[in-house]
């Protein structure tokens, strides 16, 4: 099991503890529906840096990755960001994956902690003849965000040589931010909101966390465990590895297909015919679940239309964004038009008692619709 | 020390002779680790409708936090009488006063011998040996 350089931090804030991708990593300070009305009303800083961030360069670096990675990397103009996957052949994802394109032969990659091995693995696996070399830096690098609409009021005090208002959605920076050079800034998140991450030398991370702290003060800055996340990034109807995305289920029928290039400039990729297939006949369709009753939709719950199971949840939330409880899952494709359109509902199964989830587009809340 | 006039089930129910019926509820180490100390975090408490046959080491009813769904175990074999509907709507009695206030269920039983359930010392015990 593995520690970030915050754990006694969390700690000494009253954080409930959790193993999670290998990691111990605060799951809640306080209530979780309270963390989550944080961020979507104040600001709320996180501690990422269980997350896998990996440093790809060299003269081929790019072409590399436009043949292991879905996004068009070749296309992606310098200080910018893409989302994307890395797949195997079949399409099935080993893992989704934030592409920063830093210069013509330097790109840097956010991985899941869970999957970081296994994305470095498979990279290593098919570097072949490409001059490009692969560094983990999940070590050297702390990874913190603010996510929430105070959080450029929050960061910008601590932030020197970077007008945090000249850097747009899915663009990033460098900066000198309490004190130390050369500190990579993005406005990126997940949870729906506006936000930034910042990846900063990991033996500084608890100085400035502290300081972040204090200086949030202001727009409500407070500290937000994994347990509020799950729940903010399910609202923005972001899928998470191993719950709306794995090996048994592609990105195209998840609704990623901004994460897939399939221009013929980027060339053959890895997992690219297999997804052209399944773009032509997809069979399934991830969509959202909202229901009245009581229960939550849970991962594992079997869904049911009339007498037939027709899929199952991959995630389940109480949402207090949209005071009712939310889930995300599989339908057959005509089944998930024909419930949309018609307002329809599907039933989960609760140990043999039903209650009717609709089914709805995801996602559930987006800032740019308040 | 956890009150000694019950007996303890290692999955955190208690159960609690009263005149010819029995009365079930959970320790307060189950709604801590179901909530994590905060109550805000429980959502829902399903329990079995009246009249209903329990089976001891069965589950008769579900506690849902926002994170998580643990299954209520039932100590004992027998008729549920009577349920506390209060919980329903305010589950926070669960984590204000798990002993008394926050009972689930009574139940009308076969038998009343529940001394092959652990006492206070030795739930204390089985919590501590377990975290």
């Amino acid at each position: 099991m593995q520690a970030t350089t915050l754990h006694d931090a969390h700690v000494a804030l009253g954080a409930k503890m959790i193993d999670f991708a290998g990691w111990r990593m605060p799951v809640q300070y306080g209530p979780i529906l309270d963390e989550v009305n944080t961020v979507r009303q104040r600001t709320g800083l996180f501690d990422l840096s269980h997350m896998g961030r990996l440093q790809v360069t060299g003269p081929d670096a790019v072409r590399f990755l436009d043949r292991v990675v879905t996004s068009f990397v070749a296309k992606i103009p310098e200080g910018a960001i893409r989302y994307g996957l890395v797949c195997r052949e079949d399409g099935n994802p080993l893992d989704d994956l934030l592409v920063y394109k830093t210069g013509p032969e330097e790109v840097f990659i956010v991985a899941n902690a869970s999957n970081k091995d296994t994305v470095l693995e498979w990279f290593r696996e098919h570097t072949g003849d490409f001059a490009v070399e692969l560094e983990d830096q999940t070590q050297a690098l702390a990874m913190v965000a603010l996510q929430g609409q105070g959080s450029q009021a929050a960061l910008q005090p601590l932030v020197q040589g970077l007008d945090l208002g000249t850097v747009g959605y899915y663009k990033f920076g460098f900066a000198t931010v309490a004190g130390l050079p050369n500190v990579r800034v993005s406005r990126t998140g997940y949870t729906g909101e506006d936000g930034f991450e910042v990846y900063l030398p990991d033996g500084d991370v608890v100085r400035v966390w502290d300081e972040l702290l204090r200086v949030g003060k202001p727009q409500g800055l407070a500290p937000i465990g994994l347990g509020a996340r799950d729940t903010l990034r399910l609202e923005a109807g972001m899928p998470l590895y191993g719950h709306e995305i794995d090996l048994t289920h592609n990105p195209v029928e998840a609704g990623l297909g901004f994460g897939l290039s399939f221009k013929e400039e980027k060339g053959d990729w890895i997992g690219r015919a297999a997804l052209e297939r399944v773009k032509a006949n997809p069979t399934r369709a991830l969509v959202g679940l909202v229901t009245d009753g009581k229960r939550a939709p849970r991962e594992g719950y079997t869904l049911f239309h009339g007498d037939e199971e027709v899929g199952r949840v991959c995630s389940g939330a109480v949402s207090p964004t949209l005071g009712k409880n939310i889930g995300s899952g599989y339908l057959p494709v005509a089944l998930a038009a024909e419930l949309k359109g018609s307002g329809g509902t599907i039933d989960m199964d609760l140990r043999g008692k039903r209650q009717a989830c609709h089914v709805v587009d995801l996602p559930f809340y987006s800032r740019t619709r308040k | 020390m956890r009150p000694d006039d019950r007996r303890y089930m290692d999955s955190h129910e208690w159960v609690k002779p009263q005149g010819e019926l029995m009365v079930i509820g959970i320790t307060d180490f189950a709604v801590k680790e179901l909530c994590s100390g905060n109550e805000g975090d429980l959502v829902y408490c399903d329990l079995p409708e009246i009249g209903r046959m329990v089976k001891a080491g069965q589950t008769f009813g579900e506690i849902e936090s926002v994170k998580a769904v643990a299954d209520l175990n039932s100590p004992v074999t027998g008729e549920v009488v009577e349920i506390n509907k209060e919980i329903e709507d305010h589950l926070e009695i669960l984590s204000e006063d798990p002993w008394n206030k926050g009972w689930l269920i009574k139940v009308r039983v076969e038998s009343k011998d529940i001394a092959h359930l652990m006492d206070a010392t030795a739930y204390e015990q089985h919590i501590a040996a377990d975290h």
